[in-house]
């Protein structure tokens, strides 16, 4: 067992990876000698060097093309986006490039390779730098999106993510980093793309991932305390999407919330409310009810900001409701 | 042929920490040694202009060369004064900052000449899309210190309701607006003003302004094409201050030619100036600003200057450069360069600047105090929630009415 951060394990992954396989090199702005914005490389290139933290300028369409470039060449590339919000900038790449190559060359070429980034609130970085947009990365065929919510899934999540045959997005989350948790890395390690049930419980079943993992363990704790017993389920990934795992917990309870940071209007939430509903219906008892984002930009003031995600009172408070 | 392994180039700074400063590379021409071209001269005609500097002040402090007199006294005493106000302003900023006031701050110390001289040569009605190290425009523009605090603050009277990133300013009525937090976006957004002055035959032009380092960005290349295209009355001004957080600046330009010759591939007039002299800055400009009113379109300047500071309040220089290399940087202090003009001049004195600088740290710190007064990050009254629901469209749309009211505000 060790006690490490977040983005020590995703460290620890990248540098593991790195060692495993030659072809595993990361390339972004700061990546190198600074180490990161969230300081996820730091250290990595006194052992690797500046070739395999490789320092660009400042142009990430052309840090995310020169990735899904190298990754035809057969490498495994690791672009690093600052963050998430700048990912609008790479869609061509992302999502019309990368995404389709394996499907419109007759499968003859894949793009193995993984683009991480970081998304969410937590520390005022206002509009432009505080958002959660992996609907727009699940919305795509072609792509994997994941999106881990502990020090356990931080590592293991991205050296899987960096053993798949098709691109990945890894989303992490700013307000993440310095978590501290103990792990066991040498225990074996999840199986690529399945949820994770982390509390049962027999009245409603709570879908979600990422920070909201956390805010939703929370409410489950308050809601025991007052009788009622939530399960919740961090999907991990997004894509593939465990939705047996899913079908599992809610057909027996019939009552279903999903929680998600990013905006409620064609969000991630919408996704997984609209399948459950379809795949489940017969055994509901409830419309499922989505718990997300207000469909506005994020402030930079905390009493803003804080305001407009789900929190664990407002996850509670909805729970409540739809058990009187 | 041979079978030679390929290989790829890493660029990396001339010294780093531990390293004596060294700008021995570095070129700088005699002041008043640069030709000044008229505003109609063919662009192939001057191309040396981008790899030259436009300089004025010597090192006697005199105004010398073609580039001099643009400016009366009086101008020059303002433009001291409003470069000495912006350094006052951003050493009490930071000190907000570390007391937890505000969350967030980006000093402009070294390159305050910049954008203060700039301001001068355009007149009322012209709009710059600045980046965040230009809020020497709002302070030359007379933009009060007062209601700039108050956004930094994201207090009860910030005109940006606690929205933006602090010194993210925006003020349409003092030609100062969006700055955004994705680099790059506002340089092709001010080839759009220009081309819409254009279009409806107004007489107003347009200034962008980008960093070295984000001119990797897509967004000044296309720039670049549009305003040469179309002849858009903009002025491009690309702010070299050497750094791009911890990213030397030959690395935006694979460490060949200069910025400014990057107009070039697109026919259009770039000039190197002098950044740290205020004098040269303004005569540059002016020529930039005279050639787009007069209809000839784009000119893409490259500022040469240093950012003596941090990125910003979430960095820590020590890391990546060598601690004294701007006490070694070639171009000097732009304040103290106006300063020793003015005196050499006549009409300044060692007396009157430390007389003048305890005038402008008073005025600053009596706008902190009425900023202060109604709230910073951690005291006064926050924004309510209620408000977020506001201007996400002209006009709020049911499903945010009925959020807003779910959510009980
Ligand atoms: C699209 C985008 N990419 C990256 C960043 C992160 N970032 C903020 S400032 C900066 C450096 C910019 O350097 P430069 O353009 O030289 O401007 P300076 O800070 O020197 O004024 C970077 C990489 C960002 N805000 N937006
Ligand atoms: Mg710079």
């Amino acid at each position: 067992m060790a006690q490490m951060t977040y983005r020590d394990a995703l460290r620890k992954a990248l540098h593991d990876a790195m060692t495993e396989d030659e072809d595993v090199f990361v390339i972004g702005e700061e990546v190198g000698r600074y180490g990161g914005a969230y300081g996820v490389t730091k250290g990595l290139i006194d052992e690797f060097g500046p070739e395999r933290l490789r320092d660009t300028p400042i142009s990430e369409p052309a840090i995310v093309g020169t990735a899904v470039g190298a990754a035809m060449a057969g490498m495994r590339p690791v672009a690093e986006l600052m963050y998430v919000d700048f990912i609008g900038m790479t869609m061509d790449q992302l999502c019309n490039q990368a995404a389709k190559i394996r499907y419109m060359f007759g499968g003859q070429i894949g793009v193995p390779m993984v683009l991480r980034t970081q998304g969410g609130t937590g520390r005022s970085a206002g509009a432009q730098h505080s958002q959660s947009l992996e609907a727009y990365v699940m919305h795509t065929p072609g792509l994997r999106l994941v999106m881990p919510g502990t020090v356990y899934d931080a590592y293991h999540l991205l050296r899987q993510a960096l053993r798949q045959p098709d691109p990945v997005v890894f989303i992490e989350h700013k307000a993440l980093y310095a978590m501290s948790d103990e792990v066991d890395l040498d225990a074996p390690p999840p199986d690529w793309g399945r949820a994770v049930v982390r509390r049962t419980g027999s009245d409603l079943v709570i879908v979600t991932y990422s920070r909201q993992v956390h805010y939703v363990m929370q409410a489950a704790e308050a809601l025991a305390g007052q009788g009622i017993e939530a399960t919740v389920i961090d999907l991990r990934t997004l894509n593939p999407l465990d939705f047996e795992t899913i079908r599992a917990a809610v057909e027996p309870i019939g009552r279903a919330m999903v929680v998600s940071e990013g905006p409620l209007t064609a969000g991630v939430a919408a996704e997984l409310s609209a399948r459950i509903t379809e795949e489940c219906f017969d055994f509901l008892h409830d419309p499922v009810i989505r718990v997300a984002g207000e469909d506005v930009p994020i402030s930079v003031s905390t009493a803003l900001e804080a305001a407009s995600v789900p929190s664990a009172d407002l996850v509670a408070e909805t729970a409540r409701k739809m058990l009187v | 042929m041979t079978d030679h392994p390929l290989s790829l180039h890493v660029p990396e700074p001339g010294c780093r920490p531990g390293d004596e400063p060294d700008f021995s590379d570095f070129e700088v021409p005699k002041a008043g040694a640069v030709r000044r071209p008229a505003i109609d001269e063919a662009p192939e005609k001057m191309r040396d202009m981008a790899f030259s500097i436009v300089r004025v002040l010597n090192r006697k402090g005199e105004a010398v060369g073609p580039w001099a007199g643009t400016l009366s006294g009086d101008e020059l005493k303002q433009g001291l004064r409003d470069m000495m106000t912006l350094r006052h302003f951003d050493d009490r900023m930071l000190k907000a900052q570390r007391q937890g006031k505000t969350s967030f701050y980006a000093q402009h110390l070294g390159e305050e000449a910049v954008a203060c001289a700039f301001r001068r040569a355009l007149e009322d009605g012209d709009m710059n899309f600045p980046t965040y190290r230009q809020a020497g425009l709002l302070i030359a523009g007379g933009y009060p210190l007062e209601t700039m605090m108050n956004q930094i603050f994201s207090n009860a009277r910030d005109p940006l309701e606690g929205r933006q990133l602090p010194i993210f300013y925006s003020s349409k009525d003092h030609g100062f607006f969006t700055i955004s937090g994705n680099l790059g976006t506002q340089f092709i957004q001010a080839v759009g003003w220009a081309m819409a002055s254009a279009i409806s035959g107004d007489t107003r032009i347009a200034a962008g302004w980008i960093g070295d380092g984000s001119t990797s960005e897509s967004d000044f290349h296309a720039a670049m094409v549009f305003a040469s295209t179309y002849k858009a009355p903009v002025v491009l001004n690309v702010v070299n201050n050497q750094w791009a957080i911890s990213t030397f600046q030959g690395m935006a330009r694979g460490n060949a030619g200069t910025f400014a010759a990057r107009g070039h591939g697109f026919g259009i007039p770039s000039i190197r100036v002098d950044g740290n002299d205020f004098l040269a800055v303004h005569a540059v400009a002016k020529w930039a600003a005279a050639r787009a009113r007069a209809g000839h379109g784009p000119t893409l300047i490259e500022h040469v200057t240093y950012r003596a500071g941090a990125h910003s309040t979430s960095d820590d220089p020590a890391a990546y450069r060598t601690k004294h290399e701007f006490d070694a940087w070639p171009l000097g202090d732009p304040v103290a360069r106006l300063k020793a003009h003015l005196v050499t001049l006549g009409i300044w004195s060692d007396e009157r600047h430390i007389q003048a600088d305890a005038e402008i740290l008073d005025e600053v710190m009596a706008a902190q105090k009425k900023a202060e007064a109604c709230g910073t990050m951690i005291s006064g009254p926050a924004p309510s929630p209620r408000s977020m629901f506001e201007r996400v469209y002209a006009e709020m749309p049911d499903h945010l009415r009925r959020q807003r009211q779910e959510a009980g505000y």
